[in-house]
């Protein structure tokens, strides 16, 4: 059964660079290869993870989504002051802060599609706008201060392990799984390949495709919501670049795992494996001792490397 | 002049050509025909350089000739006119004719663009195509599309010396029954300048254009034909090995229909553009055929059927009802089911597998609060493919790694199983071959006992007679003529084109 044809190959090319790329790193320095250092890859990779989940599904659409650093700024700053306004704990009111987040996240994102579907704007342009409009919004609300949660109870977060793993790699497994359950056993899910494979037969076979697009890009916002919530607990503190960088580690991490830009290929399990091969690129490059100026060109280097293993580059003609 | 001796040719698991022998003349028009993966397209691709054969030779004039690569064989002068077609529409027609040729136009590397129209005028009158070479590619109709794909390979004639060969691979498949006739004429009297090879599968344009005919069967030439002691039916046996006969379109299984049942009442309907004033009526068990030039407006009323269009004029009842802001969500939720002619775009979702493509339609259905109940899904599916005997690995396989009859077949089951009553297919046959074909007509026919009510534009005219309770003849937006069909007392042809021009 386990033959090695090209399409398998293909499939599970990024699981292989991946294991590659731990390989590497760990011949160069043993002490990558630990619990702790795993521990110190998965809560740099948590966040990120749930944003690229979020984008998964958008580009799963044959649509993009650039507005994240933009909502995870605004969701994390409204978060950080709902938490800090209904007490403080996490043990007591400020727990609500949690659920009414992913909601404010999934208007924003709902919003988000409203514009691209009903204006007719593509989702490139619509996103990007909404997202300079969160990170203005960010500013606005906190006037270039830090908010500080310093509750212990939602640093639990960080502090708590689990052997050997914090609380918030948890969470985000459950964020993982609550993903691939949409992806895999909900209409929503399953109409998100039917758009990207083919609008127009999805319009003909009577999907309602605007507002799959519109439902998608909500969904897509409560999974920045939630990295919002997890960069928070991880600094303890929100502000207007808490979403700074995320544009460039998800939409890298989702193509480097192999889902598809123009639609219809991939889900949430390449979104993993893209993000563990950034994060491992970004963990490694330190632990083996590279000077830090190196480190950005290094990168952008092992990225274009890793996509070049890791995707089916010839099932197109033209690459735009 | 052309000739291929005992050309072979293998790929992984198949012997695509079996020691295929051709020839041409000069100007001749040779025929080519045979089922889908009969080898057709291989042996094209022999002959224009885009494959090499295995073992065996080709010759023009007795030299030993070895391609490799298209643009070698445009040197010896043999182009291909491609039925998908190859311009680049945001380019205009000039740049399209000249593509990769430009050399002659330029100095320095700037483009004379004034000499470069001017030799495209050239081109175009050989194709007696009056049009402005600088217009954009994207602004000519497919016919004209096709005429400056021809004449593009035209250009080969002052390029190289000796004689052209220009192969057209189903040129007709998208022209109205006019263009095909003006085409046809045009091809002719080229024959002054080239000789052509000719793919088609309509059988009878074939058979009026060529001098002689290649039959070819899994990847062999089972027979050569020449034109004066042809006959269709012979040459349809040997494609396929067996008889084609009225049985073809299973007219003995046809039942009457259920004059009663109303499912589908068109009252004065117009539609934007084209369509005026239609009236009609579709009854449970009824097959009703729209035949008309393409272009005549028979697209638009199935749209409008499915709600995709709405009429500017008249009502549309479905089952009784008239149905408030009309689309195809609501067509699917009243029993519609929709099977478009471009399956590729519209038909099936290549990625997804069997039997996501098969619940597409229905999804509320077999879902609970939005969370998809998957075994039952792929119960459904597999149930499916046993009866209609699907060939795919499981319900698993990827519908675009499907043949088209398969593909057609997944469509189909499609909306049979979500329930549909009221099915609009839409050339259901394009493309598919013979057997896959009359898997269509006993699945329309099955249909059609079990009180489906089914509106069909057809691929041939033979085609509707063959299947039809009712024709409803339509030019240019008007319905012109109703026929009704009865098992052994089907009308001719001649009946339907009398109204039809």
């Amino acid at each position: 059964m386990a033959s090695v044809s090209r399409e398998n190959l293909i499939k599970w090319a990024p699981l292989l660079v991946l294991v590659a790329l731990v390989i590497l790193f760990t011949a160069i320095n043993p002490t990558f290869f630990s619990v702790r250092n795993f521990s110190r890859i998965a809560v740099s990779s948590a966040p990120a993870l749930m944003v690229a989940i979020g984008v998964t599904f958008i580009i799963v659409m044959g649509s993009i989504d650039l507005s994240m650093e933009g909502t995870v700024t605004l969701t994390a700053v409204l978060f950080a002051y709902l938490f800090v306004a209904l007490g403080g704990t996490l043990a007591g009111l400020g727990s609500l802060a949690i659920p009414i987040t992913l909601v404010i996240g999934a208007v924003i994102g709902a919003i988000n599609g409203l514009v691209h579907v009903k204006l007719r704007i593509p989702s490139f342009m619509a996103s990007l706008a909404m997202g300079f409009i969160g990170t203005g919004a960010g500013i606005l609300l906190t006037g270039g201060d830090i908010v500080k949660v310093s509750d212990p109870v939602f640093r639990g977060l960080l502090t708590l392990r689990f052997l050997g793993f914090p609380m918030m790699v948890y969470v985000a497994v459950l964020g993982l799984l609550v993903a691939w359950f949409i992806q895999r056993y909900t209409i929503l899910g399953r109409n998100f390949y039917a758009v990207g494979g083919g609008e127009d037969l999805a319009h003909a076979s009577g999907v309602n495709v605007a507002r799959v697009r519109i439902l998608g890009f909500g969904l897509a916002g409560a999974f920045y919501a939630l990295a919002a919530i997890l960069v928070v607990g991880r600094i303890g503190q929100a502000e207007s670049i808490s979403g700074a960088n995320f544009m460039f580690v998800s939409i890298t991490s989702v193509v480097v795992g192999g889902v598809a830009l123009w639609g219809g290929i991939g889900g949430v399990w390449n979104a993993l494996i893209g993000v563990l091969i950034v994060g491992v690129i970004n963990n490694g490059m330190v632990v083996i001792g590279l000077p830090d100026f190196m480190q950005q060109g290094v990168l952008g280097a092992l990225v274009i490397l890793s996509v070049v293993l890791s995707t089916d580059r010839f099932s197109t003609a033209f690459v735009k | 002049m052309f000739q291929l001796k005992a050309v072979d040719k293998r790929f992984p698991g198949v012997h695509a050509l079996k020691a295929v022998n051709f020839e041409i003349g000069r100007g001749e028009i040779v025929g080519l025909v045979g089922e889908n993966g009969a080898g057709k397209s291989s042996l094209m691709k022999v002959i224009y350089g885009a494959y090499q054969p295995d073992s065996g030779q080709v010759t023009i004039n007795g030299k030993s000739v070895r391609f490799s690569s298209p643009r070698q064989a445009m040197e010896h002068g043999i182009g291909m006119v491609f039925q998908e077609q190859s311009l680049i529409t945001n380019l205009s027609v000039m740049e399209n004719i000249f593509l990769g040729y430009e050399a002659q136009f330029t100095r320095a590397g700037v483009v004379n663009w004034r000499r470069m129209a001017e030799a495209a005028r050239f081109q175009l009158a050989k194709v007696k195509l009056d049009i402005d070479p600088v217009l954009t590619t994207s602004k000519l109709s497919f016919a004209q599309r096709q005429l400056v794909e021809l004449a593009k390979v035209l250009t080969l004639e002052e390029r190289v010396k000796g004689d052209l060969i220009i192969l057209l691979d189903e040129p007709t498949s998208v022209l109205s029954q006019e263009e095909v006739k003006l085409l046809f004429k045009l091809v002719r009297e080229l024959t002054a300048r080239a000789s052509f090879i000719f793919v088609s599968h309509r059988m009878d344009e074939v058979m009026e254009l060529s001098n002689r005919v290649y039959v070819m069967k899994d990847g062999q030439v089972v027979d050569v034909v020449a034109n004066v002691e042809a006959d269709i039916e012979s040459i349809q046996r040997k494609m396929v090995g067996r008889n084609i006969d009225r049985e073809y379109y299973r007219e003995t299984k046809q039942q009457p229909y259920d004059a009663a049942k109303v499912l589908v009442e068109l009252d004065n309907v117009s539609l934007p553009g084209k369509v005026h004033d239609v009236s009609l009526k579709v009854h449970a068990g009824e097959v009703i055929c729209l035949v008309g030039a393409e272009g005549s407006g028979r697209e638009g009323i199935m749209r409008a059927i499915y709600g995709m269009l709405s009429p500017i004029r008249g009502t549309i009842k479905i089952k009784g009802r008239k149905p408030t802001r009309f689309n195809p969500m609501r067509a699917v939720a009243m029993g519609l089911g929709y099977v478009p002619r471009e399956r590729k775009v519209e038909g099936i979702v290549a990625g997804m597998n069997v039997y996501e493509n098969m619940t597409l339609s229905q999804l509320g259905r077999r879902s609970c609060g939005g969370v998809i109940r998957v075994g039952e899904e792929r119960a459904l599916a597999r149930d499916w493919i046993r009866k209609l005997s699907i060939k795919a690995h499981s319900e698993f396989a990827d519908c675009g790694n499907l043949s088209g009859g398969n593909q057609q077949k997944v469509v189909l089951a499609k909306w049979r199983s979500g329930g549909s009553d009221i099915m609009l297919l839409d050339h259901p046959t394009r493309g598919l071959d013979i057997g896959a074909k009359e898997d269509v007509y006993e699945m329309i026919r099955d249909m059609s006992a079990t009180g489906v009510g089914i509106v069909l534009v057809a691929d041939t005219l033979e085609e509707a007679i063959g299947l039809a309770h009712t024709i409803l003849v339509i030019k240019d937006g008007r319905v012109t003529k109703s026929f009704d069909y009865t098992p052994g007392a089907k009308p001719s042809l001649f009946d339907l084109l009398h109204y039809m021009i």
